[in-house]
């Protein structure tokens, strides 16, 4: 599996995507940095990219990927190596390689702006937790549901609508069940619902590091109030580490029935 | 070595094979031919375990092929079409493989006869595709393998290549090497083939020799005989 891994992370760390995706990051870092000044106001910027983002950007690569890579999976297959070894290698390969963009796109300019000293060390580093599991999370989906079509364009299309759904219509739904019941207690409803999407938890997780009250929004103060800050930071990764592990074992499920 | 005993496979209502019994003749070359959707990719697929029949038996030297991955140590497989990662460099590509296999690789000689050596440090992008086809060769032969699978082994290849590929197969025949090729291009056929299988709608329609098929059709080359077989068949259906 590290074979397949290290090759697959090689292929894609060398595309001029992943260098994009790179330079994006590095010179908002900067910009927002030295813009505002402030290392929670550029964290707090850097964060509603990352949200919508880093999810779009895996769900791109996985399925691109997966699509792309079909006649050389074949070739794997026909190689005296167990199945689950060539999905988990190409997935984790993606994903790591992704990160690593994210990670030092985003880490040099704080790194260069002092943020060793400036005592919001954790809030870069939540921030880049959440960015790496969105990373994870939505190229395993995507990588999925590109196991279960075989059609390249309904593929694409149910990926980018998860991800649609997951970053902007969630919220909406939510904005609205909280509108029509406000008559009741809804603290564990809007727990439950924020568990069941991970860039909900994501924010939540970066809102309670930085403790900006007044950006948490309704989910963020339910969770800062129910469990308090460290206990709701320990609670939404968690979630988020089973969000990563749950499609992976839908991938291994199907990658050993389906037919190539 | 390869028997198949009465594999089914259908895709949704579509069945691909109706249930055929099959031996891979040893140490020979056995070409499968078959107008385009009679099966003969299926077939191969599922000797190599890509895809999984829903009946039947497939095994390799009597040890069924299902949840087994091991057997495709001793098979080489050429696939019909030759996309490899496209960042990665030619001489990266055959390193993965050999890493994938676990078995050192013999590519040197391979790749003076297909004069890939300029080419190993490019990226595979970067490459025709009758040189991808050249490397897609490169990969299969590169390991001492008892079986080779390959699928439309000639695709995309100059007149040069072609001798040499032939040249190849036939020095690996005399090694004692067992083939299974699928083709279109008849003179491949004629050459090489000790025997033929002829698929036709998920069906073994015929096989021995070529002389044999030549005699059963009363006609003098193999394209005429094919189209004989298949005006036949559109007959009855019709």
């Amino acid at each position: 599996m590290l074979k397949i891994l290290k090759y697959s992370f090689f292929d894609l760390i060398r595309s001029r995507w992943s260098i994009i995706y790179f330079i994006f990051y590095f010179i908002s870092g900067f910009v927002l940095l030295y813009l505002s000044n402030d290392v929670s106001k550029a964290i707090v910027s850097l964060m509603n990219i990352t949200l919508i983002l880093t999810p779009l950007i895996g769900t791109l690569f996985g399925i691109m990927n997966f699509y792309n890579s079909r006649e050389f999976i074949e070739l794997l297959l026909a190689q005296p190596i167990p199945r689950k070894h060539i999905f988990l290698g190409m997935y984790s390969g993606i994903s790591i390689s992704l990160s690593l963009s994210l990670l030092l796109g985003m880490g040099i300019p704080f790194a260069f702006y002092g943020v060793f000293v400036s005592g919001q060390i954790m809030s870069l580093v939540s921030l880049l937790i959440s960015g790496v599991f969105l990373t994870f999370i939505f190229t395993s989906i995507s990588f999925y549901i590109a196991l279960v079509n075989e059609n390249k364009l309904k593929g694409f299309g149910v990926a980018i609508l998860v991800w649609l759904f997951m970053v902007f219509i969630y919220d909406g739904i939510v904005l609205l069940l909280l509108i029509f019941f406000q008559d009741y207690p809804l603290e564990k409803l809007a727990i439950i619902i924020s568990l069941l999407n991970p860039v909900d938890l994501s924010r939540i997780l970066v809102m309670l590091k930085l403790d900006i009250s007044a950006l948490m929004g309704y989910t963020g103060a339910v969770f800062s109030k129910f469990f308090g800050n460290n206990t709701g930071m320990f609670i939404s990764i968690s979630a988020l580490t089973v969000w990563a592990i749950v499609p992976t074992f839908f991938i291994l499920k199907k990658s050993v029935k389906k037919d190539f | 070595m390869i028997e198949i005993k009465g594999i089914r496979k259908s895709f949704g209502k579509l069945d691909v094979l109706k249930g055929f019994d099959f031996s891979l003749a040893d140490r020979k070359i056995t070409a499968v031919l078959g107008p385009n959707g009679s099966g003969k990719t299926t077939l191969i697929k599922s000797i190599l375990g890509l895809v999984i029949p829903s009946h039947g038996e497939i095994l390799y030297k009597g040890t069924s092929i299902f949840n087994n991955w091991n057997y495709r140590k001793e098979i080489g497989y050429l696939p019909q079409i030759a996309r490899f990662p496209e960042n990665l460099r030619v001489s990266e590509l055959l390193k993965l493989i050999e890493e994938v296999r676990n078995e050192a690789r013999n590519s040197d000689e391979l790749i003076r006869r297909f004069d890939l050596e300029s080419y190993l440090h490019k990226k595979l992008y970067q490459l025709s595709g009758g040189t991808r086809q050249k490397v897609n060769i490169v990969l299969t032969f590169m390991f001492d393998c008892p079986v080779y699978i390959l699928d439309e082994p000639t695709s995309g290849l100059d007149p040069i290549a072609l001798i040499r590929l032939k040249d190849l197969i036939q020095y690996k025949k005399e090694e004692g090497k067992t083939f299974l090729i699928t083709t279109h291009i008849m003179t491949l056929v004629e050459e090489l083939s000790d025997e033929l299988i002829f698929l036709l709608e998920g069906q073994v329609y015929f096989r021995g020799t070529y002389g044999e098929l030549m005699t059963a059709e009363k006609e003098e080359n193999l394209e005429r005989a094919i189209a004989k077989i298949l005006e036949k068949e559109n007959v009855k259906d019709s």
